[in-house]
């Protein structure tokens, strides 16, 4: 078959299983530190095993190496099934493949060796930066390319909000990442002092808004009327969610700077922000759960719907609590306590890495031309050890959260503080317990899908798969 | 005209601009366009020589064509 007229799904697959291997890394990399937390003698007195330094590791593993992955897989399969083409060009997305791997593998020595910016989510060091912004650049080139050689009249959606998160990221990164080289590992930021931390917070808050939502957002809408086998609930809602989401979120980074030397107005900009966005993140998670309407029973036998209507579920929650934060009063006691923790997770863990989860078990079969995953089963009890992981998880962090919160503002009547920090450390222990047992289930469900994985596509043969003719 | 003029100005073009969105999205004759676009995701499959009876295929599907 002539190669325009296939599909270019090797990227995908590569992209499709490297999602797993990352993600396995990363959740273990988050295993060995939550387990630092509780015994710190775990890191040994090595100082690239000391909790500072693999802390910044697995965020990046989890969300640029796992969600990278899985967003790039999916895009570029979502892109070319929607555009009814084949990818724009197959050496720059092979260059993205083996860009991204290179900047990961690059992370993963860099980190543990303490060379940082200590911008967080932006730790990487300045030649780093360089080549993401290269990958990325050609990234949005293949997407774009794939975009305006389309056989069909419609931009789906989908592809929307893939093209906001990549649009959007470039921006963040280059905007963020601007420094003075001193030498090959170190460099100053352009900015200083509270415009510096601004500029982070707007990086930090929007690669949230733009990495973890509109590119898994993207995700939702293709593979959810997929895998329901209807389209989706009101296209004219998703329409307004895109807008109404990406210009909303731009202004929320403030709020992780409440009662800080930030401009007081630019805190409450930032907060009422943040409660407007209650209503485009509420529009967009109902209209994926509406989907399901009048098939709701395909949730009792799918598992793969499962993980995708529950990652909505988490979403709805992640994004009701992060408003209720914002709020200045709520943040007062929240802000610096291990609720943050908790509600970073339910987002990362119940939203992120659940919809990509049922994503990727959707795609495995069709990747690599078999009828369904080995075990539909073990993927029933991949849904049921995640779910469980991360409720304990989440639990956890709120109550270790609310009670720190609540130790570090006590004070006696003659306004001495009532509690030292060590005690409130002292009374989180437990909660650090449940944490560790919850993320080693979300880490033990990830090996149930290397396994189910490995037997699914072990000795297939990928078939290309015939570009569809436009209905 | 002053800064905060324009400022103020520029949010209201903004605000403006949304509420256009919203009366474009809802008005009728983009219904038949929406519910094309609504069917990329289903009819983008030609099952391959290897896969059959694949759940997603476009017959069935069409069965449970979502009339908004």
């Amino acid at each position: 078959m002539e190669r325009a007229s296939t599909y270019n799904d090797h990227v995908v697959r590569q992209f499709t299983i490297m999602t797993i291997v990352w993600g396995v890394v990363g959740m273990l990399v988050g295993v060995i530190i939550a387990a630092q937390l509780l015994w710190p003698a775990l890191n040994f007195d090595v100082s690239w095993l000391s909790y500072g330094r693999l802390r910044p590791l697995h965020t990046n593993a989890v969300i640029f190496a796992f969600g990278g992955s899985a967003l790039f897989a999916t895009s570029y399969y979502v892109v070319q099934r929607t555009c009814h083409v084949r990818l724009f060009s197959d050496g720059l997305a092979a260059f993205t493949f083996w860009g991204w791997q290179l900047i990961i593998v690059l992370a993963a020595i860099t980190l543990p060796l303490g060379l940082t910016q200590g911008k967080e989510y932006a730790e990487l060091v300045w030649p780093i930066d360089v080549l993401i912004a290269a990958v990325w650049v050609a990234y949005a080139v293949v997407f774009f390319g794939t975009v305006v050689l389309r056989k069909v009249k419609h931009i789906y959606v989908a592809n929307w909000f893939y093209g906001a998160f990549i649009i959007t990221i470039a921006v963040l990164h280059i905007v963020n990442s601007l420094a003075l080289p001193t030498s090959l590992t170190h460099s100053y930021p352009v900015y200083s002092g509270v415009v510096d931390a601004m500029v982070q917070w707007w990086y930090g808050h929007n690669a949230v808004g733009f990495f973890l939502t509109a590119g898994f957002l993207g995700m939702m809408y293709y593979f959810i009327p997929k895998q329901a086998g209807r389209p989706v609930y009101s296209y004219r809602l998703s329409v307004v969610h895109f807008w109404a989401l990406i210009s909303i979120y731009m202004w929320a980074g403030p709020h992780h700077l409440h009662y800080t030397t930030l401009p007081d107005w630019a805190q409450s900009l930032g907060m009422v922000f943040s409660l407007i966005l209650l209503a485009p993140s509420w529009g967009g998670m109902i209209n994926g759960i509406m989907t399901l309407s009048g098939a709701w029973h395909k949730l009792r036998t799918d598992p793969i719907l499962k993980f995708l209507i529950v990652s909505l579920s988490f979403y709805g929650m992640s994004t009701f609590e992060g408003p209720m934060m914002s709020i200045k009063t709520v943040n007062a006691l929240s802000h610096y306590t291990d609720w943050t923790i908790g509600h970073v997770h339910s987002g990362a863990l119940g939203w992120v890495a659940m919809v990509s989860i049922g994503c990727v078990y959707a795609l495995l079969p069709k990747l690599f031309n078999r009828e369904a995953m080995y075990s539909v089963k073990l993927i029933d009890v991949h849904f049921w050890i995640s779910t469980i992981g991360v409720v304990l998880y989440i639990a956890a962090m709120w109550m270790a959260g609310v009670m720190q919160g609540l130790m570090w503002r006590a004070v006696n009547d003659d306004g001495t503080l009532t509690y030292t920090f060590i005690e409130s450390l002292n009374a989180t222990y437990p909660f650090y317990a449940v944490r560790l047992l919850g993320g080693t289930l979300f880490l033990v469900g990830m090996l149930v899908m290397v396994y189910n994985t490995w037997l699914t596509i072990r000795g297939s043969k990928p078939a290309e798969q015939a570009v569809a003719q436009p209905a | 005209m002053d800064l905060p003029t324009l400022r103020g100005l520029f949010t209201l073009i903004l605000m403006i601009a949304f509420v256009a969105i919203v009366i474009w999205a809802w008005s009728g004759k983009r219904r038949k366009d929406f519910a094309e676009a609504a069917r990329l995701p289903l009819d983008d499959d030609t099952p391959s020589p290897g896969r059959r009876g694949d759940p997603d295929s476009p017959p069935k599907a069409r069965e449970n064509m979502n009339h908004e």
